[in-house]
This record gives C-alpha cells, structure tokens and sequence, in this order.
C-alpha cells in the first residue's frame, strides 16, 4: 500500500492552503450568521418587553410613541388583501397562458418573459413613484389604501406569475395528454386537472407574494399614506407596519421602543406566512417526487 | 487485434502474448500471477440495501482483469470501493478487506489521496474539467507535488502520447478539453490518471458511451497497458473481455445481492466454464 | 398583460418626467452645480455618487461572504448545520429593509460613530445594504454549485484532488458565470434599496470624500422629497427614478447575458 509517503515541501504547501481555505469559509460563514443573530437578538430584546396583546389591539398614541397598532396591522391587512386580491387571478391567467397556450421560444412568449424579468428588477421606490402618478393621481385615489394596494400588485404580479408558471410546468405532461385522449376540452382539463395538481404551487406563491408585501415600504410611502388611524373605506389613508417603523425610527423622538415591538410584530407575521410557503412548497416536491 | 474463436494452441503462455500499441516499458510478464491487490469477503451495502456480498478475489499484477455479469450485480461498486470512492456516499457501508501490496487500503493512518493517485479510475462517461487541455492534466500533477515545469510539461506529453492524443493536440493544449470529441476527452482522462503514474487503474465501461471507431481506439490504449499497469475493467461488452483480459470474474444475482460466480483466466472462462449458470450468460441464453 | 403593465409603467414615469426634461436637457443633471431643487439646479452627480458609493461597497464585502456561504452550506456543514445556516440566509433574504435600517441607526451607526462622527455615513449604508445582499449572492452561488455535474465529483476525487482543490480548481472555474450574474443581481438590487440606506446613511447631497460621509443615495432623496415636490421638482424626481430603473435594468441584462449555464461535457 502506498505508505504514508514523506511530504514534499509543495505538498505541505498545499496542506497549509487547504487548512487556510477551510478556516476562511468557516470564519465567514460564522461572520454571517453571527451578524444576523447579532441583528435577531437586538431586536427581540427592544421589541419583547413592549410586546404584549394590547400593543396588538389599541390605538396609538401621541404620534405613536406609545400605545398600540391595531389600526396599522388592519390598514397592512387590507392593503395585502387588496393586492392579492387583484394580483392573484391577473398572475394565474397570465401564467395559464404562458405555460399552456404559449409556444415555447415564440415572439409573445420571449416578450413575456423579458417584461417580467424587468419587472422583477425595476426597485421598489420606482414602483412608488409610478403609483403615485398613476392610482394616485390620474385615477384620483389619492393617499388611499386602494392607492398602496394596487401598487403592491403590481410588485407582486412578477412573482406569482413566475411560480404560476412553474406550478403549472411541473404537472407532468402526460396527464394533459391523458385529458385530450379523454376528449376533455383544454378548458376543462385546466379547470379539473392542471390548476388542481397546480394549485400548491399557486398558493405558495400567493403565500410568498404576501410575505413580499407586507415587507414594502418604499413602494407604499406616497400612495398609501401615513394615516394611523383605523381606515374606514379602501378610499382612506393608512399606514402600513414598515411605514409604521419607519417613521417612529426617523421622525418621532423617542419613538424608538414602539419601533422595536412593531419590528417583532412583522417579523413574527412573516416568519409565520413564509413557513407556510415553505410548507406548500415542500408538499410540491414530495407529490412530484411519488409521481415519478 | 489477436480475435480468434479458437483457443489459441501453446498453452496459457500464448494467449496473454501482450499486443501493444507503445514499446513496452519493463514490467513483469502478464500471466505470472502475482497479487497486486486481494479482496478478501468484501461486502458492501447502501443504506442497509446490499450491493454485493462475500467477494473474494485477487488481481494479478500486471494484467487485465475483466469484471463481467448483468446490471445490478454491484460490479461498479466493487470497483468504487477499490479505490475507496465509496467514503464519498454517506449511507455506503463497506464490510471486509481490500489490500493492495498487501496493505489494507482502509487502515488507519491510510492516506487516501495518495490511494487514490495510485489506483486511477476511469468513468462510463467521459469527465474532463471545463478547462484546457494542459489545465486538465496540470492541475492534478501540481496537486499532488509535482511542481517543475519540465517535470509536469514531461509527463503531460508522456501521458498524451501513451494514449495517442499527441500528435492530435499538440498544438492545441490550452484550447477547452470540452471542444474534443467523446473519444478522445476519455483518452484524455485515461491520459490525466496515467499523468499521476499510477500501479492500477480501474474502468468502468469506458467504451460504452463512445462510438464504435472511437472505443475501437480506446480498446487498444487499453491492451497496451498490460504488463505496465494493472487494470479492472468493467464490461458489459463479453467479446471485448473476451478479446483483451487476461483473468475475467463473472458475476451474478443471488438473493439479491452480488455475488462472484466463478473467477479463471479468460480463456479457461470463455472456453470452459465451470458454472452452468456462467456457461448460460457467455452464451447469451441467460442474462 | 405584464408587458402591458411595464409599458405603463414607463409612460407615466416618461410622462412626469418629461416637461422638465424636455426643457433643460438630460445634460443639466450631470452638471455639476448641486442639488439645489427649489433654485432650479437639478445636479444628480453627488446622489448617483452616493448610489455608486454605497452599493459598491456593499457588493464588495457582500460577495466574498455570500460565495462563502454557499460554499460553507454545500462542503463544509454537516447536514443539520447546513439546513440551519440555509434557514438564515433565507430569514435574512426576507427581513424587511425597515428592520434592517432600525437595527443599524440604533446599534451600528453609534458604533461608527465612536471611530468618526456622525456616525451616520457612507459606510453604516454600505454595511447594512451588503447585509441585505449576502444572501442573493449566497443563494445564487449555491444554486449553480448544485447545477455542477456529479461527474465532476467523482472525477476529481477519483484524482485523488483533496476537497480544496476540487473547489477552487473545478467548482469555481465551472460555476464562474453563474456567480458573476448572481453578483451582478445582487449589486442591481442593492442600487435600488431605498428604506435600509436612508435611514443609515445621513441624507447630506454631497459627493462623499471619506467613507465617514454622510451622504444621501438617488432613492433616499426620492423618498424624502416627494412628499413635498410640485411640478419642477417633482418631474426631476421622476428623472432620477427614471435613471435609476436605466441602471439598474442595465446590470440586469448584464448579469443575464453573462450567467451562462455551468460549463459541462
């Protein structure tokens, strides 16, 4: 057997570049998650000892400094639905039609795909931007949750296409075969088969849309408003969680602890709606992997 | 190449008269059996699973040793754990004895990047790294201490020429090994497991991915390693074992595991088998 | 219908834009005179400067990290602290910027703040931006490290190549495009970060000399502006969206002609 041969001074060299390398990526690695539990541990020490369920429930008080955001998390809750809402049924059509009646590397379909990749890039203050001169001002929303809500969909609309598609690609093709044998007509088949067997996939991505959504600040600074009072209509004012933070961080002096608490609000709302994704996603992929 | 139906007459000694492409550098002659590497009741399983059981075998130094059977008897795995690629596969779990000179290869202390320089594998499909030619067979020499230019520029052309690629990429070494047809990246691999100047080198179905005129030329590189390298071959192609090994191990399913049927220079297999069962899958009635 | 909403998208921004541009030119805001809105000096150099700045160097401490995590995740981890330090790289891909910004205006900018005041600067920006991008590019990477072919595998430990080596001479030739686009994204999504910059980086228009600056970035002066702009001022605020989409979209496109497919047989 090759004995254990004596090192040539290269190949300490080497074992000593191999050790380095090795040492560098932990080092790194520990550098990373060390700043994000750095960044976790801070903010559930500030957000924890303001937390409780009246923080959830009541009103806030003297520009937020104190008191609660019940109205804040309403006027998120409605803003999301609303996106989702106008979202969900545009991104499933377009991706029906994307992966089903499209012909793969056609003219429409390159365009398609090259508007949502750019879509997806353009930055979240432009979609602000776009909001407000477009729901806000040409349409007349004005400073509305109607105003941020549309806006949102349109950020989202990339997203769930995206998974849409992707959902409806992996159905196995054969089953779409077995329909057309079975003389169903195509939209039959998608309505009884495809969205179905899809349907995972779509709610995952709707899950993951609202998790991007409620994340949004930019994008809602000037068309959703800064009202933190309990919205009474989709045509009032409202103010998201992100705003929320936002402006208790930058504007309001001492406002800093409400910050924190509102921070673990989201946080603790997002980490709930991506398990969720995950978990839908995750049933994807184990049903595609019996399939096969 | 020497195909005949007939076993040749003379004996033993005639049939393993070397056919060489390259003049043959000193090695003992082919057919005195000395063991190079012993498998003693090798066992190997995937997560519980058994590939195969119980191998016994030798291999000779110096010679062909055909590894032939249908697919599932684990030869390939017999094969990885030859060169203990198998510590590679989390759940793989390898039971008895492999010596090579004697050694056990899963010893303590045993360093298995020297291990795995001298016993050299070469794959169904052809791998050659995404980067040039000269890269491809650099890179393993510099990592294995051979630093001098005229040293790793010796052995690059060395190796190419024992394989045949010379003349044919001579001029362009730093061009993409991918940008070569499918024959020659797997000349060019044997030729990158040459460079590290192994004692044995294992192969597993190099010709079956090739085309014909191309694993007509690897099959010759291949018998003119005899006598300087000891070579296992997996094959599923019987006239090719038939045609260049010197000792051939036939294999087979049995209670769902591999297991070694019978073991014999190629011509006692090919002429005379012992087993009904490897008399049936030579001639085509089983397997 | 997605095509129709980018053609939207980028009539209006054209539409608000364009009575001021129309009027003194794209020239007039590289000119050099300063920010100065309310006077008619529409000078977009020291913000697009701010931009540059902070995104580089959040790209620049971010793409080492990330490469190393998706290296760490894939060779390194036993498998539970794999799925672990995945599981953070991903929270840390969905951490709202606001939360980000909190956390730097209150723990990292007094930190800076002890080396140099203000605290608030170039620097908390680009720390805090490069944050916001490790996992982009460590999830990138680590998807075109999975596309490498196991052949690759098998062939360089046939060789008797030690773990090392078969990252920094096979993996990272083979994968190098695919890193590169995903550096490229990261650094796209970084120039157009709004919430996490302007709450740390100072919000002064100047063009940065140190990295202890304050400095104020293209999309933290939209933000803060355009609450208040009307007509002038407000069409500039669209220009400088309107470039800023251009840049971005433009490193983009770059990343995509770029991130070719991992180079195998």
């Amino acid at each position: 057997m090759p004995s254990v041969a004596q090192a040539s001074p290269f190949q300490s060299s080497l074992a000593l570049r191999d050790r380095a390398f090795a040492g560098a990526i932990w080092l790194a690695a520990a550098v990373v998650a060390g700043a994000f539990l750095w960044l976790v541990v801070d903010i559930l020490a500030h957000g924890a000892t303001k937390l409780d369920w009246s923080f959830v429930t009541s009103d806030p008080r003297s520009s937020g400094r104190s008191g609660g955001i019940a109205p804040i998390i309403v006027s998120t809750v409605l803003i999301v639905v609303v996106a989702v809402v106008v979202a969900a049924p545009m991104g499933l059509a377009t991706a029906v039609l994307l992966s089903e009646f499209t012909r793969q590397g056609g003219v429409f379909g390159h365009t398609v795909g090259l508007s949502l990749d750019v879509l997806a890039g353009v930055p979240s203050i432009v979609f602000g931007l776009f909001g407000n001169a477009f729901f806000s001002v040409w349409l007349g929303l004005g400073f509305s949750i109607l105003s941020g809500g549309l806006t949102l969909a349109c950020m989202i609309l990339p997203l769930l296409i995206r998974t849409a598609e992707s959902g409806l690609r992996t159905v196995p093709n054969d089953w779409r075969l077995g329909a057309s044998a079975l003389g169903l007509s195509r939209a039959t088949a998608l309505r009884v088969i495809l969205i179905p067997a899809a349907a995972p996939a779509l709610v995952a991505g709707i899950v993951l849309g609202v998790g991007r959504a409620m994340a949004e600040t930019a994008a809602l600074v000037f068309t959703s408003g800064y009202v933190d009072r309990m919205p009474s209509s989709l045509f009032d004012s409202g103010r998201s969680i992100s705003i929320h933070i936002y402006d208790l961080t930058m504007n309001v002096a001492g406002g800093d602890a409400n910050a924190y608490a509102s921070a673990l609000v989201l946080i603790t709302l997002l980490i709930l709606i991506n398990g969720v994704a995950i978990a839908l996603t995750d049933r994807v992929l184990y049903r595609k992997i019996t399939l096969t | 190449m020497t195909t005949s139906d007939k076993p040749p007459e003379g004996g033993v000694e005639a049939s393993c008269v070397p056919f060489t492409l390259t003049p043959l550098v000193a090695g003992p002659p082919c057919c005195v059996p000395e063991t190079h590497i012993g498998i003693e009741n090798l066992s190997l399983s995937y997560g519980g699973r058994p590939a195969f059981r119980a191998i016994d075998l030798t291999i000779s130094r110096g010679c062909i040793t055909a590894l032939i059977g249908p697919s599932g008897c684990g030869k390939t795995s017999l094969l990885s754990a030859l060169n203990r690629l198998t510590d590679l596969i989390p759940a793989c779990k390898v039971e008895g004895r492999v010596t090579l000179d004697g050694e056990d290869i899963r010893g303590p202390g045993v360093d298995v990047q020297g291990l795995r320089r001298k016993v050299g594998m070469i794959f169904q499909r052809p791998n050659p790294f995404p980067l040039s030619i000269r890269r491809n067979l650099e890179m393993p020499l510099r990592e294995h201490g051979i630093v001098h230019r005229a040293d790793v520029d010796g052995r690059i052309q060395q190796s190419l020429a024992d394989v045949g690629l010379w003349d044919e990429v001579k001029d362009r070494l730093d061009s993409a090994a991918l940008s070569l047809s499918g024959g020659q990246q797997q000349r060019l691999c044997i030729a990158r497991a040459l460079a590290l100047e192994p004692s044995v080198l294992l192969m597993d179905e190099p010709c079956s991915a090739l085309d014909p005129l191309s694993s007509g030329t690897v099959e010759d590189l291949i018998q003119s390693l005899r006598g300087r390298y000891t070579v296992v071959i997996v094959t599923h192609n019987l006239a090719q074992a038939r045609r260049i090994s010197n000792y051939a191990a036939f294999f087979w399913v049995k209670d769902r595991a591999g297991t070694l049927v019978e073991f014999d220079q190629c011509k006692r297999i090919f002429g005379n088998p012992r087993h009904d069962l490897t008399a049936a899958y030579l001639n085509g009635t089983r397997g | 219908m997605a095509s129709g909403l980018l053609a939207l998208i980028l009539i209006f921004l054209i539409r608000e834009s364009w009575p001021l541009l129309s009027r003194i030119g794209p020239a007039a805001f590289f000119s050099g005179g300063g920010w100065h809105p309310t006077e008619g000096a529409y000078d977009l150099t020291p913000m697009l400067a701010a931009s540059a700045g902070v995104s580089a160097l959040a790209i620049v401490v971010a793409a080492p990290f990330g490469v190393a995590s998706a290296i760490f995740c894939r060779f390194y981890a036993p498998p539970a602290l794999a799925r672990f330090y995945r599981w953070i790289i991903i929270l840390l891909a969905g951490l709202p910027s606001v939360v980000l910004g909190l956390w730097g205006l209150t723990v990292l900018v007094p930190v800076i703040l002890t080396i140099a005041p203000p605290g608030a600067s170039l620097l908390a920006g680009g720390l805090v931006l490069s944050l916001m991008i490790v996992p982009t590019v460590a999830l990138t990477t680590e998807a075109a490290l999975s596309a490498v072919p196991a052949s690759y595998w098998s062939g360089a430990a046939a060789l008797g190549l030690s773990r090392e080596a078969t990252i920094i001479h096979v993996a990272l030739p083979a994968t190098r495009a695919s890193i590169f686009a995903g550096i490229m994204l990261a650094t796209a999504r970084a120039l157009g970060e709004t919430m996490a910059v302007l709450m740390v980086s100072g919000n002064v228009v100047q063009l940065p000399t140190s990295l202890f600056d304050p400095v104020r970035t293209l999309t933290a002066n939209i933000a803060l502006e355009m609450a208040y702009a009307t007509g002038d001022h407000r069409a500039s605020l669209f220009i400088s969206g309107l470039t800023l989409t251009l840049l971005v979209l433009g490193l983009a496109a770059l990343a995509r002609r770029s991130g070719g497919q991992v180079v195998h047989a």
